[in-house]
């Protein structure tokens, strides 16, 4: 006899328990605090903070303890808490000039004031399994001190700046105060979409889809002959200007890393040829994403450089739309809730068609197929 | 159901039904311009909900705009009160604004849902919240969103119609069973949700105020109470309503949608209610008869709605 699926509720619940106990794992290993992974799994910390849209290493590592290593539920955990917070202002901008470098590079000159800084990097390291690295010695020993150069007071100018100088490259855009800077989080995206709202975007979008937007840029789909000009890592000061005083107070550090792609333009019947740039920025360590946000932010100004628009890197309603991680993952997954309402209409409907193509005569069926092979000859 | 409010299921931490007051006033003015302009998809500000994108966000932050500590709600998803879902988005509110609920459809205030409309007739004092995934009727024709603002701006429905037609040039129907588009007031061209095109004519004339939230895709429409709402067809062609035709396993009814539900594998099936409210007041209103004698399934039948 038929028995509706009753007890919704408490399947969520033991559901719920079960994911709790798969969570915890062995409980002969010892749990891992999001302490550790704040300070060990500092890269996957990043993430979940930039594509969050939430600078805060704390809430970011309890997420992806929360969501088992899942960095995009980890992602959503943080977005949903974001949601809720209280909005105090906005920040001054923060000037990546003035950053407390700890790795830059340039691709495009040998050597530039302020120098070339290697950084934390896994650039050079040789993809080789370390086993020592999980041996008790290797996790009861400290990494051996790393080797700091006395700081350098000299001021680290932008590659971008230097090329500025010579009117070589277009200047960067002119600050403007009075304007408002757009926020997606409080006005629904429409389009065309300005700069400032794009670069949000694509701050929040999946790093795994601006890298495979980015990377088709460089295999010719929507081409733009982007050069590194300058990768940055560092500290920079965050100043807000309360209502209440007439300055800005600093409130603490952010972490950034910042790329300044250079791209090529031939120029126009009123503009001289020069570089072009594409912007990348994002928060903590994310050269990856940052390198990839400035190639699609560079192909997605085809509109405003006059490029014919034929790439998908350069369609900003395509890329901006399906950008979000949070939204796509709901969207895809959804597809497991029940639907069988709408797959009951279907089934009636194929049911009814096939009742049809059945009950129509052999010869009819010919003649028709004839005439549709006819047609498609046609067109 | 009748979970009685307890102020101290209440989560502290967060405003009644979860949204801060600002936020709900956001999301009533789309909602009254919705109203204004029925069957217009207004852009709102959607936000993260703490469930995922296509849980029904839009619909629960509709909701969660239009409770008040009175209302009475009820959640379906499928038109079964009992679906995971419909338990999941009914205890959030439980927790968060601790109103009643009820699986009554006449006894509820606001109803929220998903795919289906209920059997029973609404009324006046009630308003159903739809859960919305694609809120442009015209996507999978024009995928673009700024061309398809463009179309509905300038009434551009031809391609629409040419779809319709194709669908009957191919198959001698038109092959839309769900997500059926309609016409409200003779102005907009609105999807009215992944519902069976079965409860499209319920949305016609409707006593309710009817909702309809989009949470991925930020947008809000609304069918204002007493508004016509036409199924698009053509006069050769008139819209079909479509039930399977047998009867309800558990309470008989010859007129209300059923699910399939296949009982093993060798191709035997059973035909049940979808709405569980409507089948559980008529079964306890008459003694449930026995299962009918399976239907042949390849036997359909369109009936004019």
């Amino acid at each position: 006899m038929y028995v509706a699926a009753k007890g919704g509720e408490r399947a969520i619940e033991n559901a719920h328990r079960l994911l709790a106990h798969e969570r915890r794992g062995d409980p002969a290993v010892p749990e891992i605090t999001a302490a550790q992974i704040d300070s060990q799994l500092t890269l996957a910390v990043d993430r979940v903070m930039n594509e969050g849209s939430l600078y805060d290493r704390e809430l970011a590592a309890l997420a992806i303890k929360q969501a088992r290593g899942d960095l995009i539920e980890a992602i959503f955990l943080v977005r949903a808490f974001r949601a809720t917070l209280p909005r105090l202002g906005a920040t001054e901008p923060v000037e990546t000039a003035a950053m407390t470098v700890r790795r830059r590079i340039s691709a495009t000159f040998k050597d530039l004031p302020g120098g070339q800084i290697l950084g934390p990097t896994f650039d050079y390291t040789h993809r080789l399994l370390d086993t020592q690295l999980d041996t008790h010695a290797g996790q009861n020993g400290a990494a051996p001190e790393p080797v700091r150069a006395a700081p350098d007071a000299t001021r680290m100018p932008r590659v971008t700046d230097l090329l500025a100088h010579d009117d070589l490259i277009e200047p960067s855009p002119q600050a403007a105060p009075e304007q408002p800077v757009g926020d997606l989080t409080h006005d629904p995206l429409s389009f065309p979409a300005e700069r400032d709202v794009r670069l949000q975007n694509l701050a929040r979008g999946d790093e795994g889809l601006l890298l495979a937007l980015g990377y088709s840029t460089q295999r010719g789909f929507g081409r733009t002959h982007p050069f590194a000009g300058e990768i940055r890592l560092g500290e920079v000061e965050v100043e807000f200007t309360p209502p209440e005083l007439a300055f800005a107070v600093p409130l603490g550090h952010l972490t950034l890393t910042e790329c300044q792609m250079i791209n090529q333009f031939k120029g126009s019947a009123t503009e001289p040829p020069r570089f072009t740039r594409g912007y990348g920025l994002g928060f903590g360590h994310c050269e990856r994403k940052a390198m990839s946000m400035a190639l699609v932010d560079r192909a997605l100004r085809a509109r405003e450089l006059g490029e014919e628009i034929k790439a998908p890197a350069q369609d900003e309603e395509f890329v901006l739309s399906h950008s979000d991680n949070v939204q796509a993952t709901g969207f895809v997954e959804h597809l497991k809730l029940p639907h069988y309402v709408d797959f009951q209409a279907e089934l009636g409907l194929v049911r009814r068609l096939r009742a049809e193509f059945a009950a129509a005569a052999p010869a009819q069926r010919l003649d028709e197929a004839a005439e549709t092979s006819v047609q498609e000859a046609a067109e | 159901m009748n979970a009685p409010a307890h102020a101290s299921t209440n989560a502290p931490a967060y405003n009644f039904a979860y949204l801060d007051e600002q936020t709900k006033r956001m999301i009533r003015r789309a909602i009254l311009k919705a109203v204004a302009i029925p069957g217009y998809q207004v852009p709102f500000a959607s936000r993260e909900m703490p469930m995922p994108y296509g849980w029904g966000t839009g619909g629960v932050q509709v909701t969660a705009a239009v409770l008040g500590p009175n209302d009475v709600l009820k959640v379906i998803d499928q038109g079964a009160d009992d679906t995971a879902n419909a338990v999941s988005i009914r205890k959030f509110f439980v927790r968060t604004a601790g109103v009643r609920t009820t699986t009554s459809t006449p006894d509820a205030t606001v109803i929220q849902t998903r795919h289906r409309i209920p059997e029973a007739t609404l009324g006046e004092h009630q308003i159903i919240v739809f859960q919305v995934p694609i809120p442009e009727p015209l996507r999978f024709l024009e995928p673009r969103e700024t061309e398809t603002r463009r179309m509905h701006a300038l009434e551009e429905y031809g391609l629409m119609h040419v779809k319709l037609y194709e669908d009957i040039a191919r198959h001698g129907h038109i092959a839309t069973a769900y997500a059926y588009p309609v016409k409200v007031e003779g102005r907009y061209v609105m999807d009215p949700s992944p519902t069976p095109k079965f409860d499209n004519p319920k949305m016609n004339d409707c006593a309710a105020l009817q909702l309809f939230g989009a949470g991925r895709e930020k947008r809000i429409y609304a069918i204002p109470p007493h508004t016509e709402v036409v199924s698009l067809d053509f006069e050769d062609h008139p819209f079909e309503r479509y039930r399977f035709a047998g009867a309800c396993a558990l309470c008989g009814s010859t007129e209300s949608y059923l699910d399939e539900v296949i009982t093993d594998d060798r191709g035997s099936r059973m035909f049940v209610c979808s709405d569980t409210d409507y089948c559980e007041s008529r079964r306890g209103a008459q003694p449930a008869l026995p299962p009918a004698s399976p239907a042949d399934p390849s036997e359909p039948e369109g009936r004019r709605g």
